[in-house]
């Protein structure tokens, strides 16, 4: 047996992979056991979405028919529920990420709007024509259009840090890109597109030293890593529920409580108001006064099992499966002539995502070919046109990986790439 | 798989007909896909109401780029009326219409297992519109040219 196939074998049977037992949580997973054109289902499109288990799909069901109500002003018995279950994930976020208290979490409908949130309310108070606002080429366009719309408007200065030929960070000049005007540094804490793993602490502590804040995008990094933002250190951090378990319609934006005390309100209405008379109001305390309207209770509710879920797992074991998933990807992979890997070479610089190309073949015809052996990945620009613009591609196939993955899935994967690679250079000779 | 992509879209990806551009097309539009970045320009050369002369270029997956080369074959020599019949037949059997004179629309049949594919059509779909912006603006030329003429008169 060669050392390749021992591993595979160990990934098929799912016996614990750096410290998950992956067959057993593949058992909660019901979408997992279903067919797509007759083949078994290869979810490697996990940096777009994750799929939901058992337990998450059921507190929907159970909220749903057993405690539905309104919260905050309901004084009776299921409003009351409803309100404690609300309230509880929001501890339960606070405590994943380490935050403060709950206090510093915002329910948001997902990461770009906790970021939107931040440009529109902090963003237009804080950036003016003097002023900037240092983006990386790594965003996502959620990191990237709100600035773009807050700074044309403001008349302020829009900059991005570039990236190296490892495709990391190049942070060596970045004491020109950012001085004393730079107000925000907003960085992912892991590129959607490419895997890299920015040193968010790192530049967190170099632009306080400078003055300026920093808004972290964690969409890529909570579902996959454990994460701390008061070590971190960053003022904003952002995430979504639908990439770590939890249901789509819920994201988070965390904030450190003195900035959310002093932040206008996002939208106005119910919810975020003490008092209101036919002139003006007096907002909620935080950070009800950011969540105007009936929120997204079930869902948020949902996240907070799926944070359970996680937190039973470790995160620790869910970021050491995923490195040795990726591993054992890109190893498979450089063994494939032509094949172009993107990111950083070492996956523990890198997260469960690995972009590829073949040079002669479209993302799109890579992808659909793929999906016919069951096979999900992401083909196209992983919404980072800049990014792609830079690396002069139209777009790249995308593997990402969560808890549920096998070794023998990427199997899967390498040789239904095998058979796309031959169907389409199968030239007429 | 073998639905979408039929050996003579194949073909036309490894070999395709008209690719490049010409010396003094008469009108030309770049359409573009948003969702995978596909781009395909299209320029032509019409004379007395005929496409005397097409070629196109642009980047893209093979079904985009196959379309593409089989549209300049199918239009090469054809009356604008001609083109614009074969637009709507073309883009009618691309909305899954079953109502289609499938004579005039000939090789192009081939492109008909994309159908199953949504999100592909976009893809079999962008040169034909590309095409049609290109018509309309030789059409809007047309009439400035001889509004012109018009006024000079």
């Amino acid at each position: 047996m060669t050392e390749a196939e021992s591993v595979t074998n160990q990934g098929v049977t799912g016996k614990p992979s750096g410290g998950l037992d992956v067959a057993r949580i593949r058992e909660d997973f019901p979408i997992l056991a279903r067919d797509v054109y007759g083949k078994p289902l290869v979810y490697l499109d996990n940096a777009a979405t994750s799929q939901k288990p058992r337990q998450v799909i059921e507190a929907l069901v159970r909220y749903y028919e057993s405690y539905n109500a309104n919260i905050h002003r309901a004084v009776h018995c299921l409003g009351e529920e409803a309100t404690a279950a609300y309230e509880e994930a929001r501890a339960k976020v606070a405590r994943f990420i380490n935050a403060p208290s709950p206090e510093c979490i915002v329910f948001t409908r997902n990461t770009t709007e906790a970021i939107n949130l931040v440009a529109y309310t902090w963003g237009r108070a804080n950036v003016g024509p003097d002023s900037g606002v240092l983006l990386t080429l790594l965003e996502h366009h959620s990191n990237i259009i709100p600035w773009q719309r807050v700074t044309a408007e403001k008349g302020a200065s829009l900059r991005y840090i570039g990236i190296t030929e490892q495709q990391t960070l190049d942070l060596d000049g970045l004491e020109k890109l950012m001085d004393s005007r730079t107000r925000l540094l907003a960085v992912t804490q892991v590129s959607n597109a490419l895997g890299t793993i920015n040193p968010v602490q790192k530049l967190t502590a170099e632009a306080h030293r400078n003055g300026t804040m920093v808004l972290v995008d964690g969409a890529q990094s909570v579902p996959h890593m454990p994460v701390d933002v008061q070590a971190m250190d960053c003022d904003f951090f952002a995430f979504s529920s639908h990439k770590m378990l939890g249901p789509t319609g819920v994201g988070v934006l965390y904030a450190r409580p003195e900035l959310l005390e002093e932040m206008e309100p996002f939208l106005g209405g119910g919810e975020m108001i003490k008092r209101v008379t036919q002139e003006d109001a007096i907002w909620n305390d935080v950070p009800w006064k950011f969540e105007a309207g009936t929120p997204n209770i079930a869902d948020a509710i949902g996240l907070g099992v799926a944070i359970d879920y996680l937190s039973d797992l470790g995160m620790e074991n869910v970021r050491a499966h995923e490195m040795e998933i990726s591993e054992y990807a890109l190893r498979r992979l450089r063994q494939m002539e032509e094949v172009m890997i993107y990111g950083p070479p070492d996956p523990a610089d890198r997260g469960g995502v690995i972009s590829f190309n073949y040079p002669d073949l479209h993302p799109h015809d890579i992808g659909t070919v793929l999906d016919r052996h069951g096979v999900a990945v992401r083909a196209g620009h992983h919404c980072a046109q800049p990014l792609m613009h830079h690396l002069d591609v139209s777009g790249t196939v995308r593997a990402s990986f969560y808890v549920y993955n096998t070794l023998g899935e990427v199997d899967v994967l390498v040789d239904a790439l095998g058979q796309a690679h031959a169907f389409f250079s199968n030239d007429t000779k | 798989m073998d639905d979408l992509y039929r050996e003579v879209i194949l073909d036309h990806y490894r070999n395709p007909r008209y690719r490049g551009s010409l010396p003094s097309p008469t009108t030309s539009h770049e359409g573009y896909n948003p969702l995978c970045g596909d781009d395909v320009t299209v320029e032509l050369l019409v004379k007395g109401g005929i496409v005397e002369e097409v070629a196109f270029n642009g980047s893209g997956c093979s079904i985009s780029q196959s379309s593409a080369s089989m549209m300049t074959e199918a239009i090469r020599g054809k009356t604008v009326q001609e083109v614009e019949s074969l637009f709507r037949e073309f883009t009618a059997m691309m909305r899954g219409s079953d109502d289609i004179d499938f004579d005039s629309i000939g090789d192009l049949e081939a492109l008909e297992g994309v159908r199953k594919f949504p999100v592909r059509v976009k893809c079999a779909t962008l040169a034909w519109h590309t095409l049609q912006e290109a018509l309309r603006r030789l059409d809007q030329g047309e009439n400035q040219a001889a509004s012109n003429e018009r006024a000079i008169r």
